[in-house]
């Protein structure tokens, strides 16, 4: 698992931290912060992927506890019918995530059932090749989002990053999303700006890869100052509650924030603000659990409930919050049967969370059968370039056949 | 008299990063006496037996009992990366030291073509052996490296080749054999894959030996129609028969041209005609065709190619380098994407404009400074030698790049004061980026 947390395709930024910029930064207010938000379509939808790195055992994430097959295949790590969180009368969620739980109620959370790939495989990093490069069938050095773009002109800023790496789901064949680290260790960068400036300028005629890298620096420059505007209007908005002895959050969540609720809340203070980003990666590592799954699980999979739930309810709050869409993945499930060490080996489908103000909520799709098994494993019902197509179609208003080939599949109904 | 710029750029594709004392020995050489040379290097490469390969030993799971404990495991699998760390560690100093340059940048190129990594191979052992058989077949006629690398344990580990059997057989490794290291796509079908798969079963990988062995009762013995020709074909028969195909021969000589020529440009048709059935003819077909010299400027460096040619420039030798500088080196490779033994899928790495992002930047310009940090004294009194003014020029002799336009050299002369500066600088620059 640490191969795929650390799997580097790009690396951290060294953008100053937040820390640095918090003592001068009371001269603006969010209202008047970011040339960036005339850039965007206010009526453009934003896109919050969240990757579960490790493969999330996805039968104890919405059990089937009305199944006698479920608690056949693992008597010690399933989930009886009193402890889910029912979502109707054969499935329930997880009892950790009893915030996703209100979400369903409230309608805001779309489950996805089953969904996965033809012929599936069970190496991690394989697997999540191709969840990222949305190429089962071949090799593909481009990752789904960096297509998009590509497409859509290639301003890093566009596809933002949070995690220590930008993600090979960001990188494209021409351009490449921006992977900006929430907590920078204060690293300045090693050259002056002024460096920067002058080599950002284009020459004449110069060969194609040259200007690239000349134009590199200049992106460079256009993402540092779009992340220290939100810091700058973070801090800000951080000293104005202070004043009024207010700490909004401090004790919504009880305990260490988890890397993942750093990441959203930099999405979250990014999305108020009106920065020209449409897509947002974030990730959460350490699903790679092998035996005394089911505490291990709980535990992360309370981190993923805290974090997003709180996101949600803030999103909630805002216009630009409302045009948001979450959605979540893992690069597989595990087989249906437990193994000797209480827990599960790697598997294949699993099922994809979409949450929003504008996602229709409910169960979608087929759950697979856990008595007609494929080799162990279940058989996906849904492929998941339908998922990725109506994403692309819905929320980033992009033909989904520039990224995916041609791909006709969709998820009706499930956004708005 | 030798136009200096000519002998700069194939050196500067040639080897994995020319040094000005290589480029003026080239000059005073000339080019054709420069190319015989790297493509037939005589004599010992000193610096090569000063790199000798690691003693990996065992495999730490050969070692361990029938049932080990999860502490044992824990403890073979620690030991196992940090042989694979030390393997790539090894080969990055090696790049740096070895005189033969040709020779060492083709077992990268090969590396890159047979895109084996060692994250799901897991042995050490077997990644160095693949890099041997790259090192002993990658000059010559493709057919011997094909009919290697069938039976390469490491190949066959990554492709899955060990669960293809007579009663299941698993295509992975047949696929990739024709689409991405011996025909390319289109010059096969579907039935050729799943024949190909059968002609491929029975190899199993020995982990506690490091040896590929043939296991006949796994092995499907009867008649397969590969590419129209019909015949109890195996792993060797199937082999030849790719490797004899006229699409293989187009298809190696164009990834090459890719790699050393141009990313931009198709390859010349003169290609095929002109080489002797070696790596090493179509390569001085490449160098001396007259589309070759049109190509100035128009690969992106890999970053392995950056940060190795700067360090021979810069007289840094990765592994006399603190063990803390060599683990950033690493990780910032990692940050460029691009750690030797580990490419990102089986069609290898990038090329060409998908190296250069924000965040690849960013490494780049860490790394710059570490190297510059790391710069033989006297790279640095060479540059403080020059007067002020001329040393954005001295700086281009060293690291080989033939001119600064106006706006790199506005940036350059403003870190002139510090030479340390001045060289991390030249190392960012868009000019150094590309080759």
């Amino acid at each position: 698992m640490d191969i795929l947390t650390r799997r580097k395709f790009l690396i951290a930024s060294g953008v100053t931290g937040a820390g640095a910029l918090a003592a001068g930064a009371t001269a603006y207010g969010l209202s008047d912060l970011f040339d960036t938000a005339g850039d965007r379509d206010q009526d453009s939808r934003t896109l919050v992927l969240v990757t579960l790195y490790g493969g999330n055992d996805g039968l104890n994430t919405v059990v089937p506890y009305a199944d006698p097959a479920y608690h056949d295949a693992r008597p010690e790590l399933a989930y009886s019918a009193e402890e889910v969180k029912r979502l109707d009368d054969r499935v329930g969620l997880n009892p950790a995530l009893t915030g996703l739980h209100g979400l369903f109620t409230a309608g805001r959370l779309a489950i996805v059932r089953g969904v996965g790939y033809p012929t599936p495989d069970r190496s991690h990093f394989r697997s999540m090749d191709i969840w990222q490069t949305a190429r089962p069938d071949r090799p593909e050095h481009t990752g789904w989002l960096g297509r998009w773009l590509d497409g859509a002109g290639g301003d890093p800023r566009l596809a933002v990053s949070f995690e220590p790496t930008l993600p090979p789901l960001l990188a494209g064949a021409r351009s490449a999303g921006a992977a900006v680290p929430v907590t920078g260790r204060q690293a300045r960068r090693p050259f002056a700006d002024k460096t920067l400036a002058s080599l950002a300028a284009a020459e004449s005629g110069e060969p194609a890869g040259q200007a690239r890298a000349a134009a590199c620096f200049a992106d460079l420059r256009a993402v540092d100052k779009m992340i220290t505007e939100v810091r700058e209007a973070a801090a800000a908005e951080e000293a104005e509650n202070a004043d009024a002895e207010e700490q909004p959050g401090a004790t919504a969540t009880g305990g260490a924030r988890s890397s993942l609720q750093a990441q959203l809340d930099l999405v979250a203070q990014c999305v108020e603000v009106g920065v020209s980003s449409r897509v947002f990666s974030v990730s959460l590592g350490g699903f790679d659990t092998h035996a005394d799954e089911k505490q291990l699980q709980a535990v992360l999979l309370g981190q993923v409930d805290r974090a997003l739930s709180g996101f949600l309810d803030r999103m909630a709050r805002s216009d630009a919050g409302r045009k948001v869409v979450v959605a979540v993945y893992s690069e597989f499930g595990r087989r249906v049967r437990a193994n000797a060490s209480d827990g599960t080996d790697h598997g294949t489908a699993s099922d994809v969370f979409l949450m929003g103000t504008g996602v229709r909520g409910g169960l979608y799709g087929e759950a697979p059968n856990l008595t007609e098994l494929d080799d162990g494993d279940l058989r996906f019902t849904t492929d998941f370039r339908d998922v990725y197509a109506t994403l692309l179609e819905r929320v980033l208003d992009t033909d989904p056949d520039q990224v995916l080939g041609h791909w006709p599949g969709r998820l009706p109904g499930v956004l708005t | 008299m030798v136009d200096r710029d000519a002998v700069a750029h194939l050196l500067r594709r040639a080897t994995l990063g020319p040094t000005a004392a290589e480029v003026d020995a080239a000059e005073r050489d000339g080019v054709a006496a420069t190319l015989d040379r790297l493509l037939a290097p005589t004599g010992r490469d000193a610096g090569a037996a000063a790199t000798p390969a690691p003693r990996l030993g065992a495999d730490p799971f050969a070692g361990l009992d029938k049932k080990p404990s999860r502490e044992q495991r824990q403890q073979a699998q620690r030991e196992r990366a940090a042989q694979a760390r030390r393997l790539a560690d090894w080969w990055l100093d090696r790049m740096v030291a070895a005189d033969h340059q040709l020779t060492e940048k083709l077992v990268f190129f090969w590396h890159g073509h047979w895109a084996t990594s060692v994250r799901k191979v897991k042995s050490a052992q077997l990644m160095l052996g693949q890099l041997d058989t790259f090192r002993a077949q990658g000059r010559g006629r493709f057919e011997p490296l094909v009919r290697a690398m069938v039976r390469d344990p490491a190949l066959i580990l990554w492709l899955d080749g060990q669960k293809n059997t007579r009663a299941a057989p698993n295509e992975n490794l047949a696929r990739e054999l024709m689409e991405l290291f011996t025909l390319g796509i289109g010059n096969y079908t579907e039935a050729d894959v799943k024949a190909g798969a059968r002609a491929l079963t029975g190899w199993q990988v020995d982990r506690d030996t490091a040896k590929a062995r043939f296991v006949p009762r796994r092995h499907d013995p009867g008649e397969k129609t590969i590419l129209g020709q019909t015949a109890a074909f195996d792993a060797d028969s199937y082999a030849r028969l790719l490797a004899a195909r006229p699409e293989a021969g187009a298809f190696v000589a164009a990834r090459l041209w890719f790699r050393f020529g141009s990313e931009d440009t198709a390859p010349p048709d003169s290609l095929a005609a002109a080489t002797d059935g070696t790596t090493t003819g179509t390569l001085r077909a490449i160098f001396t065709s007259p589309a070759f010299a049109q190509t100035r400027g128009q690969l992106v460096k890999q970053p392995v190619e950056w940060i190795v040619g700067a360090m021979r420039q810069l007289g840094v030798r990765p592994g006399r380098l603190a063990e803390k500088e060599r683990r950033e080196l690493s990780n910032r490779l990692a940050g460029m994407d691009q750690v030797p033994l580990r490419p990102p899928s089986v069609g290898g790495w990038p090329a060409g404009e998908a190296w250069l992002t924000t965040s690849s930047l960013q490494a780049r310009m860490r790394l710059a400074t570490l190297l510059a940090g790391a710069a033989a004294p006297a790279v640095l009194q060479g540059l403080s030698a020059a007067p002020r003014a001329g040393r954005p020029d001295a700086l281009a002799r060293l690291l080989v790049v033939d001119r600064w336009t106006a706006r790199t050299r506005t940036a350059l002369t403003a870190l002139a004061d510090n030479p340390e500066r001045l060289l991390a600088g030249g190392l960012i620059s868009p000019e150094y980026t590309v080759c």
